[in-house]
């Protein structure tokens, strides 16, 4: 093979940065460091606590037995040598879990605990843990006891590394039937609430029934609430003291039937956005160029409307899959017996303090959510923009027999919507339910129930406020410096990925990984563990990614000449963020932090492993109050939330409106 | 005479700040008392200390044990007061406790005391279990009250028995101890084995039983009677029932968190936990307190609460609570379809 002629090798032609592009790569240094310390270590420090294993280590251990006398004493010897010459456990007996206990006697075949031997115990190595009575000895010295306290010796298991913890999880029935129970009810909550959701966006966008814009508000109610909520109207509905019970014919709302409900309402207004979006760009050409070729209404819907919304039911339907099966608050109001695996973690936790599987658990929760996030990123790299210069906006023509059908399903959506925020309301104010049915307030009397009282309640607003503003100011600032920044590839490209991470973990996921990363001695932060600031820091991460998103989509419509416009004048790049960027993109900035605030509002799963005492939330007061079997004063703290989402919506609404006519004119000719 | 001024209001500010130093000693107290009863017990303390300041950590038992748990190598409590007896022995075995014989140690039921000496832990109040029985739904079924734990496996009561989840619940590790401990080990799964055909459901809380029957929601509930008691008091057509069989029980009890900075104050709290003072302060929701011959009645509570509790193994049970919980989710937790 010939040599291709080449010029020679010229000097590499580098990107001078200026001092302007040092401060941003400075302002998206600290921000990706953020995102490391909030989201990358702790899940490290999750995952390799689900690696850390509890057995017996028999070689740490030594005994010596005296004779009858008590005076006069054996060999000494090692608990491994007596168990190899016993052949009583196997290495898969010794597996145990932090709370094993392994009693000595079982070393000793022939022992009596009313014989007069006598019998001492040492660790030969340092740590080597044992218990008399509960009394727990770590002591590389000999400690000799009679018979009858020796019986009550147990070893304690020692942590070690290794793959034992998934193993048992495969290899336990019960657990590994909750990963079964998990995708059955995110399949079917998915396929009814999409199927439900694209019924109503195609009404909105594509017919002329009248209350559009009530419809539209209706549907968005249960963002403002908590995901449990609906649990507890439906235990109201159809409950064994259900004013609607007769209606389920004797099935039992408690199980998948009452989780799938209660999914279908709160992911609703989710998959409605999304799909209302998709259907919202559509092209009229495309219409008329079915009908002049006489195809069907139901032909073309099928080969004009279905395809183009096709990345949208997709997207739709991975967000719906995401959130059921990462729910936490649903199942374990109206779950009944039905495990899933978020209830597991909580079990594994909270009830059986086994820190490790509930580790195990969450690794296996992440499995599913991150591939529901990998797939929908590739859905949306291959959406094409459908709307091009030349093409025309969809106009629907009015129908009477059409246009009816469609506002019989909306409002029938809309009655099951605002007829479970009306039967929580229902709930929190009755006295006595089901025997005594007069009004009273007593139910909003919480510092008399647990959960937190109405501190709770400020501690959710100052929650709300401080991960609203912090969090717009951080996610924002990182999204302006990563699309604003010229060169450092790989550098954006990390930032991106930490930025979009936190949509694939589940909340549950990020709590308990906080724990474990936090709540250690040595970590330099510990400090903010118990504190209102872990709170936020949680919150903030949790949500991330959609108010980056949105930041991102805001700042790509700013012409990028204005950079290179600003430098050649020599301005610094913050004023022009300050003058220019920043009061363009307004709406973006308030969208951001009303949706930061509403989620902090309702969020349960990432807080409710950290919250403490002084830092209860409104959120899981509701949870905490219904675990206690305070259902009414549940559904009224819930509608607490209902009632300042709504009208921090409605400040929202107001704000936006006499903003945008300050600093958007320039939108209007 | 505005620098008068501003001089007396300097020394008034310097006064409030230094006897706020002297007279504050803050404790951070983790508790699973019920939260009705926190601002009480916190009030008739100070009326004795009113130097020592509670900071209340409250949340219900499970948590709050998982929290000391995994805090267990940076404790933030100095004083646990009020946590199930057999969580602090879970907390004993992990060396988390600091052993101190609080004074008037002696005049306590040696039952309500940990057996070590010095006591890792002390009681204050005993937290036994019961059934609530709602009449009225009862009534409806055409059903009568159960008396005995056995007469809660019979065919008519089938889908109207609630307990808690052991593995989540407090209360429901005590039912499960108490019946293997009663009818021995092959009895009590036997037992279990057919009170299994009956439930409706496993609940997370200890408590909810109760409320559920309380609102009828299930005809009776596997709780404790503290519970009980108090939806009575609020108006449920409920009965606290208690099983002839005898019934299991743990105490709610204090401790010392090992490592703590301000060991003197955690003393005086202990100490004063075992007053017949704080006795007589925890007599108001509980019958049975851990200084015999101080309590009275409780309104609601069954007269007999005191000899049905049965010789409860502490040991026992904490040392075979892992094994014991693996059991029962392996014979009972697959349960996954709740019945109708």
């Amino acid at each position: 093979m010939a040599e291709a002629p080449s010029l020679p090798a010229g000097r590499a032609i580098r990107l001078r940065i200026d001092s302007d592009g040092w401060i941003k790569r400075a302002f998206m240094g600290v921000i990706a460091l953020y995102l490391m310390v909030a989201l990358a270590l702790p899940l490290y420090a999750m995952l390799s606590k689900s690696f850390v294993t509890y057995s017996f280590d028999l070689a740490r251990y030594e005994f010596q037995v005296s004779d009858e006398s008590g005076t006069v004493w054996g060999e000494p010897v090692s608990a491994a040598a007596l168990n190899a010459q016993l052949g009583k456990f196997s290495d898969a007996d010794l597996a145990s879990s932090t709370d094993g206990r392994l009693s000595v006697t079982d070393f000793f075949p022939d022992f009596s605990f009313r014989s007069p031997v006598k019998y001492r115990i040492r660790g030969v190595a340092d740590n080597a843990p044992y218990l008399v009575g509960l009394d727990l000895r770590n002591s590389t010295e000999w400690q000799e006891f009679d018979s009858n306290t020796f019986r009550r010796i147990n070893l304690r298991p020692v942590a070690s590394t290794g793959l034992q913890n998934y193993t048992e999880y495969f290899s336990n029935p019960v657990l590994f039937s909750s990963i079964e129970n998990s995708l059955y009810i995110a399949t079917i909550s998915t396929v009814l609430t999409v199927i439900f959701a694209f019924g109503f966006a195609y009404a909105i966008n594509r017919s002329c029934m009248p209350f559009k814009g009530a419809f539209r508000l209706i549907a968005m109610m249960p963002i403002l609430v908590p995901s449990l909520l609906p649990g507890i109207a439906l235990i109201y509905m159809f409950g064994n003291q259900g004013f609607l019970k007769g209606i389920l014919f004797g099935q039992s709302i408690y199980g998948p039937l009452g989780i799938v409900i209660g999914s279908v309402f709160f992911t609703f207004p989710h998959a409605l956005i999304i799909i209302s979006t998709a259907l919202s760009i559509s092209d009229q050409r495309q219409y008329e160029a079915a009908e002049s070729l006489r195809a069907s209404k139901w032909r073309t819907f099928w080969t004009v409307t279905i395809p183009g919304a096709r990345y949208g039911l997709i997207s739709a339907a991975f967000v719906t899959f995401t959130l059921v099966i990462t729910d936490f608050g649903l199942p374990k109001v109206i779950g009944g017996q039905y495990n899933v695996l978020a209830i597991d973690i909580y079990k594994q936790v909270i009830g059986q303090q086994n820190f490790e599987m509930g580790a195990v658990v969450s690794v296996v929760l992440l499995i599913p959510a991150i591939v529901a996030f990998v797939v929908d990123r590739q859905v949306q790299k291959k959406q094409v923009s459908l709307l091009s210069a030349r093409s025309v906006p969809y106009e629907p023509k009015p129908n009477r027999r059409f246009d009816m059908a469609m506002l019989a399903w909306c409002a029938a959506m809309g009655v099951f919507i605002a007829g479970i925020i009306g039967v929580c309301q229902f709930a929190a104010l009755i006295n006595y339910w089901p025997y005594d049915l007069s009004f009273s307030l007593r139910n909003y009397d919480f510092n008399k129930m647990d959960g937190g009282g109405w501190g709770a309640y400020w501690n959710s607003l100052e929650l709300a406020a401080l991960t609203a503003v912090i969090g717009t100011a951080i996610i924002f600032t990182g999204a302006y410096m990563v699309e604003k920044i010229d060169g450092f590839k790989t550098g954006r490209a990390v930032f991106q990925f930490l930025a979009m991470l936190p949509m694939a973990i589940p909340g549950m996921v990020l709590g308990l990984a906080y724990i474990f990363f936090f709540n250690n001695p040595a970590n330099p932060l510990n400090g903010i563990y118990g504190t209102m600031a872990i709170l936020v820091v949680s919150t903030v991460t949790h949500f991330y990614t959609v108010g980056h998103l949105t930041a991102l989509t805001a700042l790509k419509q700013i012409d990028a000449e204005f950079e290179p416009v600003a430098a050649s004048l020599r301005q610094p790049f913050w004023r022009l963020f300050a003058r220019v960027t920043v009061p363009v993109c307004l709406p973006a900035i308030l969208d951001i932090s009303i949706y930061m605030f509403v989620n902090a509002m309702t969020t349960v799963s990432a807080v409710v492993f950290l919250y403490s005492t002084h830092t209860a939330l409104a959120s899981v007061a509701v949870l905490n109050m219904d675990d206690a079997g305070d259902i009414a004063p549940a559904a009224a703290m819930g509608m607490m939330i209902f009632y300042t989402n709504a009208t921090a919506r409605v400040l929202h609404a107001f704000a936006s409106r006499s903003i945008l006519r300050r600093t958007q004119a320039w939108r209007v000719r | 005479m505005t620098n008068s001024k501003t001089l007396a209001l300097g020394a008034f500010a310097l006064a409030l700040s230094t006897t706020a130093l002297w007279a504050e000693t803050e404790l951070t107290v983790y508790t699973a008392v019920e939260a009705e009863d926190l601002e009480r017990y916190a009030a008739t303390f100070n009326e004795d200390h009113p130097d020592i300041k509670i900071n209340w950590v409250r949340d219900s038992t499970g948590v709050i044990t998982a929290k000391l748990l995994a805090e267990k190598n940076n404790p933030q409590a100095d004083v646990i007061w009020g946590l199930a007896a057999t969580s602090l022995l879970v907390l004993k075995t992990e060396g988390m406790l600091e052993p101190y014989a609080p004074a008037g140690l002696d005049a306590m039921d040696p039952k309500f005391r940990d057996s070590d000496n010095p006591p890792s832990w002390v009681g204050m109040d005993a937290w036994v279990a019961a059934i609530c029985y709602n009449t009225v739904e009862g009534e409806k079924l055409g059903l009568s009250a159960p008396t005995s734990w056995a007469d809660l496996t019979k065919p008519e009561y089938a889908g109207h028995v609630v307990m808690p989840n052991p593995a989540s619940s407090g209360t429901g590790f005590l039912d499960v101890s108490s019946w293997l401990q009663m009818m021995g080990e092959e009895g009590g799964w036997a037992y279990m084995d057919s009170l299994h055909n009956n439930i409706a459901a496993y609940t997370h809380s200890g408590s909810k039983p109760c409320k559920m029957a309380a609102a009828g929601e299930t005809v009776m509930g596997v709780s404790f009677a503290f519970r009980g008691a108090k939806e009575k008091t609020n108006g449920a057509p409920v009965e606290i029932i208690i099983p002839e069989e005898g019934i299991g029980w743990d105490m709610e009890a204090t401790a010392i968190v090992a490592g703590t900075a301000n060991e003197e104050a955690a003393k005086t709290l202990v100490d004063w936990s075992v007053t017949p003072k704080a006795m007589e302060m925890y007599n108001v929701g509980y019958a049975v307190v851990g200084i015999p011959g101080i309590a009275k009645p409780v309104e609601h509570f069954p007269a007999n609460i005191p000899e049905k509790m049965i010789n409860n193994d502490f040991e026992w049970a904490a040392n075979n609570r892992a094994a014991i919980l693996e059991e029962w989710s392996k014979r009972y937790d697959s349960k996954s379809e709740p019945k109708g």
